[in-house]
C-alpha cells in the first residue's frame, strides 16, 4: 500500500512539475514559509490585477523553502529562519527579509477572550516542558488575577513539521529558560516533551480551535483570520503587552539589520516597554547564478512594487514592512544576482 | 474444445495461432516480471537513502525512541510502535464487524436491503483517505474529547493493569482515534472482500447444510467459513496492509507526536505520517536519511506480515489435509 501510495505522490509531483514549467514564463515560482503566506497571497492577488503577472507559491515550511532553493526548482525560496554567512556563501545565495510580523500564543479555554490571559515567557516555556499541566497552576493564576480559569489539563500544540514559526518560537523560550536551551534547544523542529503536533500555521490554528483546554503558537495573521483568543505577553522589559502592529515595530526599531549577513537579525526578546517579545522577519532567498534570469528579474520586480505599494495590506494583517533605509540596503544586495551572460538581473532604473 | 475451432474453423494453419499464443504468453511474463523489477527498484532505492542512517545509527535504529532534530539523534521505535498499535486497535474492531456485515449481507438479509446495503458499503470503501482525515479532525475527534475519551478515563482508567491504557488528558485525537478512523477506512474494505469470498460458497453446499437441520450459526460456522478460509485470511492480510500503510486520514488525528505512551489515547506518530509529515522538511542529509530508513523497516515490516500471511495459508491447509 504504501508503495503504490509513493509512486502514485511521486507521478502526481512529477506531472504538477511538469505543468509548473509550462507556466514558468507568465507567474513567479517560490515555495517556503507558511509564515509570511497570508502577506505574500494578498500581495499577489493585487499585483496579478496591476501587471497580469501571477506569483505561484507554495507554503510548505521553512525547510521546504530552503531545499527547493537550493535544488533550484524556484525562482525563491522563503524562509523564517535565516541562514548563515557561510550556509548562504556555500549555495551562492543572496537573502533578504521581506516584512516582519509576530508570533502569538493561542488558546481555547472556556469563557476566555482575547486578551484575556497574560504569560510570560518562563511560563509558556513550562507549559511547553510540560511542568506546567494545569490551567489554574499557581504560576498562571499569579499572572491572571481575577480570571476564572478552570481545573482542566493543558492540551500542548505545536508544529509537526520543520518550521521557522518553530524556531523563532523555540529561539525565544530558550532566552527567556536555562531548561528549554539546555535540553531542547532551538530549531525548525525540536524534540517536543509533551502535545500534540499539527502541520503548518493553519493546522496548529485548526487543532487548537477543536481541542478544549488548548494552546498553540501560529503566526499573528492566522490568529486574526480564524477569530482565534490569543494572549498578552509580559515582555522582557516587564511590561505586559498585547500583539498589535505596534508592539512588532518596536521590536524591530532598535535591530541591527547590518550586523548579520543577508539581514539575519533575529528578533525575539528584544529589549523596550512595548516590545512584542516573539517578533520575527522572513527572509526571501534567491540564487546569485540564476538560471534563468528573466524569472528572476520578474521575481524581484515583485518585491520592489511589494517594498513601494504593500505596506497597507501589510499593515491590514499587523505585519510590519521594512524600514526604508533597510530595503534600499537590500536593492544594492541584489545587483549581486546575475543571470547566465554574466550580467545584474536587476538595476534600480527598472 | 480448444479456443480457435470455432474462430478458424481449420481453414488457417495453426502456426498463427500458436505464433499469438507465444506473444501473448511473453506479454503476460513481461508484465509479471515489470513488478517485480518496480519492487526490487523500490527495495533498492530505500536501501540505498537509508544507507546513511543505518552507518550512523546501526541496527539500535530500530529500538531507539529518540528523534530529536535538533542533536540529529534519530530511531525508529516510536513510529513504528505506534504504526503496530493503531494497526492492531484498527484490525480488532474491523475484522469481526466487517465479517459480521458481510455474512449479514449473504445469509440472513432481506432482499430488498442487499442492494442498498452493498452499494453503500463500495461508497464507503471509495472515499479518499483525506477525507476521512478532515472529518476525523473536524467531527469525530471533538465527539471523542467531549464524550468517549472522559467516559474512557473515568470507568476504565481507575481499573487496575488495563487502567494505563486509558489515562491521561482526553486530547481527542491520539492513538485510539486513529485506529478507530483506521477501523472505519477498512471495514468496508473487510466487508465487500468478505461478502464477494462468502458468495463462492457453491449453494448446493449451503442447502445440503439446511436440509440436515444445521442452524444458521452451524452453517456459516462449520460450512462456510472453512470453505473459504483461505481467502478470508488473504483479505485480512489486504486489508492489515492498508492499515499499516494509511497516511493522510492518520496524520490529521494522530497528533504526530514521537514518543511511546502506556495510553491509547495519548498522542503518538506512525510511520507513514511521520514521513508524510517531515520529508519536505528534513533540513539535514541525516535526517532525510532517517525518514528513509523509517520507509524501509515499514517495507519490511510489510513483507513480514504478508509472508507471515502465506506461511498461516500453508499451515491451514496442511492441517485440513488439502
Amino acid at each position: 500500500m504504501f508503495i503504490t501510495r509513493l509512486t502514485l505522490t511521486a507521478a502526481i509531483a512529477g506531472a504538477t512539475l511538469a505543468s509548473a514549467a509550462a507556466v514558468q514564463a507568465a507567474d513567479i515560482s517560490g515555495a517556503g514559509a507558511t509564515f509570511p503566506y497570508p502577506i505574500y497571497s494578498a500581495w499577489a492577488k493585487t499585483y496579478k490585477e496591476k501587471t497580469g503577472t501571477g506569483l505561484n507559491y507554495q507554503a510548505i515550511g521553512s525547510g521546504g523553502g530552503i531545499k527547493q532553493i537550493e535544488s533550484r526548482t524556484v525562482t525563491f525560496g522563503a524562509s523564517d529562519k535565516p541562514l548563515g554567512g557561510d550556509e548562504l556563501e556555500k549555495n551562492t545565495l543572496v537573502q533578504f527579509p521581506t516584512v516582519m510580523g509576530g508570533i502569538v500564543p493561542v488558546v481555547n479555554v472556556e469563557g476566555i477572550k482575547p486578551g484575556e490571559l497574560v504569560l510570560d515567557g518562563e511560563t509558556l516555556a513550562k507549559i511547553y516542558e510540560g511542568k506546567i499541566t494545569k490551567w489554574n497552576d499557581p504560576a498562571i493564576a499569579k499572572l491572571n488575577e481575577g480570571v476564572k480559569l478552570p481545573d482542566a489539563a493543558i492540551a500542548v500544540v505545536h508544529r509537526s513539521d520543520g518550521s521557522g514559526t518553530t524556531f523563532n518560537y523555540t529561539y525565544y523560550l530558550a532566552s527567556v529558560d536555562e531548561t528549554w536551551k539546555n535540553d531542547i534547544g532551538v530549531s525548525t523542529a525540536v524534540e517536543w516533551p509533551v502535545g500534540l503536533g499539527a502541520k503548518g500555521n493553519q493546522g496548529v490554528a485548526a487543532n487548537v480551535d477543536q481541542t478544549k483546554n488548548s494552546i498553540g503558537y501560529v503566526e499573528y495573521a492566522y490568529a486574526l483570520q480564524n477569530n482565534m483568543t490569543y494572549t498578552d505577553m509580559i515582555n522582557k522589559a516587564g511590561k505586559k503587552v498585547a500583539p498589535k502592529a505596534e508592539a512588532f515595530a518596536a521590536a524591530a526599531a532598535n535591530a541591527d539589520w547590518s550586523s548579520q549577513p543577508g539581514f539575519g537579525v533575529i528578533l525575539a526578546n528584544q529589549p523596550g516597554d512595548k516590545t512584542w517579545p516573539m517578533t520575527a522577519a522572513t527572509f526571501i532567498l534567491m540564487h546569485k547564478d540564476a538560471k534563468d534570469g528573466a524569472a528572476s528579474t520578474e521575481a524581484l520586480k515583485f518585491f520592489d512594487w511589494a517594498y513601494a505599494n504593500g505596506g497597507d495590506a501589510a499593515a491590514k494583517l499587523d505585519y510590519i514592512p521594512m524600514p526604508e533605509n533597510v530595503v534600499a540596503q537590500i536593492k544594492k544586495e541584489w545587483g549581486q544576482i546575475k543571470g547566465k551572460d554574466g550580467s545584474a538581473v536587476w538595476s534600480m532604473n527598472h | 474444445m480448444t479456443a480457435t475451432s470455432d474462430y478458424d474453423s481449420g481453414v488457417k494453419s495453426t502456426r498463427p495461432v500458436a505464433q499469438s499464443d507465444r506473444i501473448f504468453g511473453s506479454l503476460t511474463l513481461a508484465a509479471a516480471v515489470v513488478v517485480l523489477l518496480v519492487l526490487l527498484g523500490v527495495f533498492a532505492s530505500l536501501v540505498m537513502g537509508a544507507w546513511p542512517a543505518f552507518k550512523e545509527y546501526g541496527l539500535p535504529f530500530l529500538w531507539t525512541a529518540k528523534w530529536n532534530p535538533v542533536t540529529d539523534k534519530f530511531g525508529a521505535l516510536a513510529p513504528l510502535c505506534g504504526t503496530v498499535v493503531t494497526s492492531i486497535i484498527a484490525m480488532v474492531i474491523a475484522v469481526p464487524v466487517g465479517l459480521g456485515i458481510a455474512i449479514f449481507l449473504t445469509e440472513t438479509c432481506p432482499r430488498v436491503l442487499r442492494r442498498p446495503l452493498g452499494i453503500a458499503i463500495e461508497l464507503l470503501a471509495g472515499i479518499p483517505s483525506i477525507i476521512y482525515g478532515i472529518w476525523g479532525l473536524f467531527v469525530f475527534a471533538p465527539f471523542m474529547q467531549s464524550y468517549i475519551q472522559p467516559f474512557l478515563i473515568d470507568t476504565l482508567g481507575h481499573v487496575p493493569v488495563i487502567g494505563t491504557l486509558f489515562a491521561g488528558p482526553p486530547y481527542g485525537i491520539g492513538m485510539l482515534t486513529a485506529g478507530l478512523i483506521l477501523a472505519m477506512m477498512i471495514l468496508p474494505f473487510i466487508a465487500s472482500l468478505a461478502r464477494d469470498i462468502f458468495q463462492t460458497v457453491p449453494p448446493m453446499l449451503r442447502e445440503s447444510a439446511y436440509g440436515m437441520g444445521m442452524t444458521r450459526w452451524e452453517v456459516n460456522r462449520h460450512i462456510v467459513i472453512p470453505h473459504v478460509r483461505t481467502a478470508l485470511v488473504g483479505g485480512i492480510m489486504l486489508s492489515l496492509g492498508r492499515a499499516l500503510g494509511e497516511t493522510m486520514a492518520v496524520t490529521f488525528v494522530i497528533g504526530n507526536a514521537h514518543r511511546i505512551s502506556g495510553s491509547i489515547l495519548a498522542p503518538g506518530t506512525t510511520i507513514s505520517a511521520a514521513i508524510a509529515n517531515e520529508f519536505t522538511e528534513a533540513t539535514t542529509p541525516i535526517y532525510t536519511s532517517s525518514l528513509i530508513a523509517l520507509g524501509l523497516v515499514l517495507f519490511i515490516l510489510t513483507f513480514i506480515v504478508l509472508a507471515a500471511a502465506q506461511w498461516m495459508l500453508k499451515r491451514m491447509k496442511q492441517k485440513s489435509g488439502a
